[in-house]
Formats: structure tokens, sequence, C-alpha cells
């Protein structure tokens, strides 16, 4: 009776039209399954038994890509309560917590995915380290991948002000400072001041688009954190991947 | 086939036209496995995969019971928290500040932090252990790895767990809420101590500092380059300079901790401009 509706379900226009190939019970379906999708086919058809263990990545990389999958979607889903207004945002929050419904599981789930994410790029980072996977022919990989524990780290902290709460605020504040202090383009580095920098025009106004911590830096926070670093984590993570395919896996084969 | 070797008998020509086929010096794609070594990626690989998926959901369903994302007070300008502190991936580079001055613990350094893990690939030459979890192959890429990693970790947990107000050094059993009182130590910078010890003007005690500090980078170039000359000759000078001048910055912060919690010491270079 099941195995009925399987193949009226398998043999239909719809799922043919779909698919392109039939149920992946035998291998010419199961290589087609993998190289006919766009999801995916950045996995080879076939790898290795050896391939398959565990112990070898862990699956470090592959939780740091399902975190930021979670990141995204949640991400997304808070966005429609979000009003990136020093006004608004807070009480935004608020709601969030109190009112909306399933408003808590999804910024805890977004909040300790992005914590997660952070510490799995860096274990991720530690097991390549270990098992000499940045060695010819994969060093650009390498540093493929510490561009993206970079925007990892900013697109973290981008985050961490549209709360707008005392910890989002002075955390900020803190980075923010930090870049007052850059030689050359700070107001505070060394050879700022003399090169002409000042509160009004140096690297820290254009980060925060003021002197201080407002309206104009939460608007800035709010589009590199919800637009402009998740297009760029994206784009480097193709070529991450594209180049895994093209350089080789380092692993037993 | 060497890359090389095929270049040379087989020319790329773009007059040509070329099929996906590539020289190998080998029998089949992959030397000396039997075909039927590989399995397909559906369903062996996506199964470990969906289960990974899985298990991470469950973590985080889990974990999201017991602890919520935080939300302080609405943002006040006008107060200031005491201690004031940066999310905790970057509680050691704040907590490096107590070491060195803003521009470099919080600029120049993360900067040099990020340029040398990307220039590690071209520095390492070490041939040996690709694939495989190995320490004894290459102990010194592993020891330079773990040390920077210790570096980032533990001023990471002193500045999380060991920071109160002021960003004083608190013991966990200290009371939190009493303020320290930050006269009982004096910084002072290096070349004071030797106006003191030999009675020099200050200048030259700059002068002491800044041979030290100069010193510190070239011996630390020069003598390793005699001593292990293998090392050396494998890696040629400009590989060798770059991974001179990141390994004895790396050690440097280190040293730098040393001197400021066991000595006291705010600076060792002193100049109009800057001060290390």
């Amino acid at each position: 009776m099941l195995q009925k509706i399987k193949n009226e379900i398998v043999e239909s226009q719809i799922f043919k039209s779909v698919f392109r190939h039939g149920y992946p019970d035998n291998d010419l379906d199961r290589a087609y399954a993998i190289f006919s999708s766009v999801f995916l086919h950045i996995h080879p058809v076939k790898v290795r038994r050896s391939a398959l263990r565990m112990r070898y990545t862990f699956c470090l990389g592959g939780i740091t890509l399902f975190l930021f999958i979670i990141l995204a979607v949640t991400g997304i889903w808070l966005m429609f309560y979000y009003t990136p207004y020093t006004g608004l945002a807070y009480r935004n929050i608020k709601d969030l917590q109190f009112v909306i419904f399933g408003g808590n599981l999804m910024r805890d789930l977004h909040r300790f995915a992005a914590h997660g994410m952070v510490l799995f790029v860096w274990l991720h980072m530690t097991r390549v380290f270990l098992t000499g996977a940045y060695k010819a022919p994969r060093e650009f990989n390498w540093v493929v991948g510490v561009v993206l524990l970079v925007n990892t780290l900013v697109l973290s902290w981008t985050g961490y002000l549209l709360p707008w709460d005392q910890l989002a605020y002075w955390a900020v504040t803190v980075g923010a400072k930090m870049a007052s202090y850059t030689p050359l383009i700070g107001q505070n580095g060394p050879w700022g001041p003399q090169l002409g920098f000042l509160p009004t025009n140096d690297i820290m106004f254009m980060l925060l688009g003021g002197t201080v911590v407002g309206q104009n830096a939460l608007i800035r926070f709010y589009v590199l954190h919800c637009v402009v670093l998740p297009l760029v984590v994206t784009v480097f993570l193709a070529v991450h991947f594209w180049r895994i395919r093209k350089d080789g896996f380092s692993g037993p084969l | 086939m060497d890359e090389k070797v095929t270049r040379e008998i087989f020319p790329r020509d773009s007059r040509k036209s070329y099929g996906l086929v590539e020289l190998m010096k080998k029998t089949a794609p992959i030397v000396k496995k039997e075909p039927e070594d590989t399995v397909y990626v559906w369903p062996n690989l996506l199964m470990i995969e969906i289960i990974c998926a899985i298990l991470v959901t469950v973590g985080l369903m889990v974990l999201i019971q017991f602890e919520h994302a935080p939300l302080r007070s609405l943002a006040d300008p006008s107060t200031t928290p005491n201690p004031m502190r940066a999310p905790w991936y970057f509680l050691g580079l704040q907590e490096l500040l107590v070491y060195f001055d803003p521009w470099y613990a919080g600029v120049v350094l993360p900067g040099m932090i990020i340029v040398g893990l990307m220039l590690f690939p071209y520095l390492d030459v070490n041939p040996k252990g690709v694939g495989y979890y190995t320490y004894s192959e290459r102990k010194f890429a592993v020891f330079n790895y773990s040390f920077g990693f210790a570096i980032w970790w533990i001023t990471i947990i002193i500045g999380t767990y060991l920071r109160g107000l002021d960003w004083q050094w608190y013991w966990p059993w200290s009371n939190h809420l009493e303020h320290m009182n930050p006269a009982l130590v004096t910084l002072v910078p290096l070349h004071l101590i030797f106006v003191n010890w030999f009675h020099v003007s200050e200048g030259v005690g700059k002068l002491f500092g800044d041979i030290i500090f100069i010193g510190y980078f070239a011996l630390g170039t020069i003598i390793p380059m005699i001593v292990w000359k293998p090392m050396y000759k494998a890696m040629g000078l400009w590989r060798y300079l770059t991974f001179s001048f990141f390994f004895l910055s790396m050690m440097g912060v280190a040293l730098k901790i040393v001197l400021r919690l066991l000595f006291n010491i705010k600076y060792v270079l002193v100049t109009p401009w800057i001060n290390i």
C-alpha cells in the first residue's frame, strides 16, 4: 500500500518536473540526486568510506554552516518585529520577550546560535590547523576561512548593539572607542591628530556616523548586521566550499 | 605526472581545444584504492549531516530552556556600567588594554593576528602532517598555534572571571562590590628604572629601553638563523623574516604580560609618538 503511494508520487508529473530523477534507491538515481540539485551538488557523488570518519572533521565546519542557517532564519524572523530607531528598538525587544508568540524562542535561538557560531568557527579552525589541512594546495582556502572568522566576529559585534540596552550600548562604545586609537586615521591614535583627524572626521566617526553611539550608529550597525555582512559571508562561504571541491579534501582518502 | 612536466610535454595553447582530461602519474583517479572503497553521498554522508543538524538543534533547544538572551535596562549614555565589558570573544583584546596602549592592543595587534593567521600556510614549509592529527611531525607549528590560542583564551578567562570594578584584579572570593585602591600598584616605564639604578639621564635610560626592544627583535631573528640553519634554509630569507616578526611579536605579548604583572613595567619602548 505504502509502496504504491510512493510510486504514485515518484512517478507523477509534478515530482518528475521538480527532481528530474527517480527515487534515490539505486546508484544512478543516488548520483542524480546529488548533482542535479543546486543545494546538494556542493557534495561529490561518491566519497571514500574513510572520509566519513567523524573523528577527523567532527563535523565542525558543517555545524558552523548549520548555525549560520539558523541565524539567517531566526534573524529574518526577528526583523519583522524590530525597528532600528533608538526610541523603539528596546521596546521592540521587550515586546519580543513578553508579548509576541515565540519571541523569546527566536531571540534566544538567535543569541546562542551566534555564540555557538563564534565558538565553532574557532573549533573548526583548530581542527583544520591540527590536521595540516591548510597546507598546499589549500593555502588560499585557509585565507578565505580567516576572512570568514573575522566576518563572524564583526557580525556578532554589530548584532550586539541592536537590542539598545546598557549591555549593547557600552560594549559597542568600548569597541568603537578602540577605532579612535587607530594609527594615522584615528583622533587618538599615533600621528592621527597631526594628520588632521578630529572627533568629527576620523575612522570612529565614519563607523558610528557621529561622535557618540546614537541613531546613526544604530542604523549603520543594523544595515551591516542584516544585509552587508551576511551577504559578504555568503559569498565567501560559496568560495570556501567551491575551493574544498577544487583543491580536494585533506582527510584520509 | 608532475604539473610542471605535464606542462612541458603538453604546453597550454589557446588555439587548441581541450577536453576534461587530466594527466596523472597514477593508474586510477584515486591511487592504490579500489573503486569499491567509495560510497554514495546519498544517503551515507547526507545522513551524518542530518543527524549533526538535529543534534545541534536539540542542543540549542535544551540550552535555551536554562539560559536566556540577556536584556539589561534601556541604553543610557549618562550611566556607565562598571566594569564595562566587551562581548566575551573580544574580552581577550580588552584585557590586553591593561598591558598595552589602545592603539596597539585594540587596533594593531588584532590586525597582526588576522594577517598572521592568513600568512600561516605560506610560512609553514613543513610538507608533513597533512590529513591526520600529528604532533610529533610538526611540533613547532602546533606549538605556535597553541601558544597564540592559549593567550587568546587565558585573557578571555581573566577578563570574564578575574576582572571587577575599574577593571582591577578580583579573585572569585574577593568582595566584588568594594573598589580596589589603584594606588597600591604604581606602574613605571622601564627607562625610569634604569635612571634609578644607574643614575643616568632620562634620555640615556630611554636609549637602554630602545636597545632592549630592538635587540629583542634583532637577536631573536639572528640567533635562530645560526642555530637552526636547516629551518632557515628551508624557509628562505623573506619567509623567515616575516615569520620571525610575527613570532617575536606574539612572544612579546606574553613577555609584556609577565613584565607588567610581576614587575609593574608600563612601557619598554618610549618614544614621543608611541609607547610599547
